[in-house]
């Protein structure tokens, strides 16, 4: 997709990424998802709306976004913290290049993280392909493409990639966003959550957005974020010796 | 189409001038730059590799300038100081991925090359995690070299290095800079860089303090004025015989034992034993006063 530069940046990246004990960080949390609602399953909760809570509140509000910061910061935030991206940007290769192959690898992990544990929870928790189980689905690989382009877009304006996403994801989307009407429009989780709604047609989701409003606003947010991440790794700078 | 230029450059971060008003020409050949730590060489070799703006002046690499422009990484070949490289990698695989990045024609063939270069064939199909500090060094400049560029920077390629290690990156410098390459390397040692045959640019405090030729500079160091501390068990009677040795240009009384001022480094040490013992004086301590890096480079600073 990027030519033999784009393919050697990502083969190196996914390699790094997976080897890199926080790996077992991002294999955790979907694991967690699954038992839960194979326990909830089991126990026959009484409340009839628990797989909309445990799909759409921690599936895809603290999953997702849990997984692709892990994910998203590491891609890129690892090389720069250790100061190995030098010898990838000592290479004539474009920075725009850099950028994609690292965002579409962090995609790419974080739908096998994130999404399909999703859809596996889906369909235990709903009984087979029903519309809810598709629907967060949905909702969850639109999120892996949004929340990435952020965290990736963080990881290259600050060393402190994990706090600053954190800070994000947990006040801004989970406090401003519940309390603040004006917040859910910069939302990703919002964004996921109206595209999950458009097919599942659940009230108890809460989607705040259309599907239009969630597309078009995602759409803008990823592309924003991913032209800030180039143009930042563009003038990435090397700290001099102390003075 | 090899040369580096700086004219007028200065660095800033905030109110810290970092390099401040430095023009030079660097060509062909091996040079050194050298200076005590914290002196500003990193963040010239950053200008000067693209990895720092200019804050003043003007910088070009090859004609071009080398901020914002990742085109110059196909005339130049960059040896970051930091050890970090892709240490899951074998050394064969870390450099063929470098010649892909660079999209050449047949990146096993110019990888087979680079680690020709630096003699790391024995040791190409293990993991860089497995490499010791020299040969990471060398693997690194393969890396660097896989493009063949004419012109390389090195960012303190001997930090770390064992006698041995330096002495081979040194004959590897010095190869490559007579292939017509234009060399530019930094360090903090001015003394172990004794192979070199190159010229230098000393920097000093973000100011380029010295340049020019190697010996010629390493010359006014061995015969700048040497200061000791001495400790014996009679400093009065010792110092009395002292000032009257040619070798010997002053001595003080202090507190913490004798200090002596001499103008011949060999002479003295050779001699003050042998007058210890003509005079029945025990020697307790001999430091030398001022080896400090940052002394000799002052001192070349001030003449």
């Amino acid at each position: 997709m990027f030519g033999i530069q784009g393919r050697v940046v990502a083969a190196i990246t996914l390699r790094a990424t997976i080897g890199r004990k926080r790996a077992v960080l991002f294999a955790l949390a979907p694991l967690v998802l699954i038992l839960v609602t194979v326990a909830l399953k089991l126990s026959h909760p009484e409340r009839a709306s628990w797989p909309v809570d445990i799909l759409g509140l921690f599936g895809l509000t603290v999953v997702l976004p849990l997984t692709a910061l892990i994910i998203g910061t590491s891609v890129l935030g690892a090389e720069i913290d250790d100061g190995s991206i030098v010898h990838l940007l000592a290479t004539p290769v474009s920075r725009g290049v850099v950028i994609g192959a690292k965002y579409t690898v962090a995609c790419v992990l974080t739908m096998v993280f994130a999404a399909v544990p999703i859809l596996v929870a889906g369909l235990i928790a709903t009984g087979g392909a029903t519309k809810l189980a598709l629907g967060v689905f949905a909702g969850a690989l639109a999120g892996s493409v949004m929340y990435n382009a952020i965290f990736v877009m963080i990881s290259v304006l600050t060393t402190r990639a994990i706090a600053w996403g954190l800070l994000y994801a947990l006040i801004w989307e989970g406090v401003l966003g519940n309390l603040v009407a004006g917040a859910r429009l910069l939302s990703v989780g919002q964004y996921s959550l109206g595209i999950a709604n458009s097919i599942a047609h659940d009230p108890s989701l809460n989607a705040a957005l259309s599907l239009s409003t969630a597309v078009v606003a995602g759409l803008l947010v990823t592309a924003v974020a991913l032209v800030i991440a180039v143009r930042r790794l563009a003038s990435f700078s090397l700290k001099g010796e102390p003075a | 189409m090899s040369t580096i230029e700086l004219s007028h450059v200065s660095r800033w971060y905030g109110n810290v001038v970092a390099i401040n008003d430095v023009t030079m020409t660097i060509g062909p050949g091996v040079t050194g730059l050298l200076g005590p730590n914290g002196a500003g060489k990193s963040t010239l070799l950053h200008l000067i590799a693209g990895f720092l703006a200019p804050s003043r002046g003007e910088l070009t690499v090859a004609g071009t300038a080398s901020w914002h422009n990742p085109g110059i990484y196909r005339t130049v070949g960059l040896v970051p100081e930091r050890d970090s490289v892709y240490a899951f990698l074998t050394g064969e695989a870390f450099v063929r991925t470098t010649a892909q990045l660079h999209k050449l024609p047949d990146p096993e063939a110019a990888a087979q090359r680079a680690i020709g270069i630096v003699e790391m064939a024995d040791a190409q199909d293990r993991r860089i995690s497995t490499y010791s500090k020299g040969m990471r060094q060398r693997i690194k400049v393969a890396a660097a070299l896989v493009h063949d560029p004419p012109i390389l920077l090195l960012d303190e390629p001997f930090n770390g290095m064992d006698p041995r290690q330096r002495l081979h990156m040194m004959d590897l410098l010095h190869r490559l800079g007579e292939q017509g390459r234009t060399i530019l390397f930094s360090s903090h040692i001015l003394e172990e860089v004794e192979r070199l045959s190159g010229t230098i640019q000393v920097i000093v405090a973000g100011r380029l303090a010295a340049s020019g030729d190697f010996r010629a500079i390493r010359r006014l160091m061995t015969s700048r004025p040497h200061v000791f501390m001495v400790r014996t068990s009679d400093d009065r009677r010792l110092g009395a015989s002292l000032i009257g040795r040619p070798a010997v240009t002053g001595v003080e009384l202090t507190g913490r034992g004798l200090q002596v001022r001499a103008s011949d480094y060999g002479a003295f040490t050779r001699e003050l034993a042998v007058l210890a013992r003509d005079e029945e004086i025990r020697l307790r301590e001999l430091l030398p006063a001022d080896e400090s890096l940052e002394s000799v480079f002052t001192y070349l600073v001030e003449t």
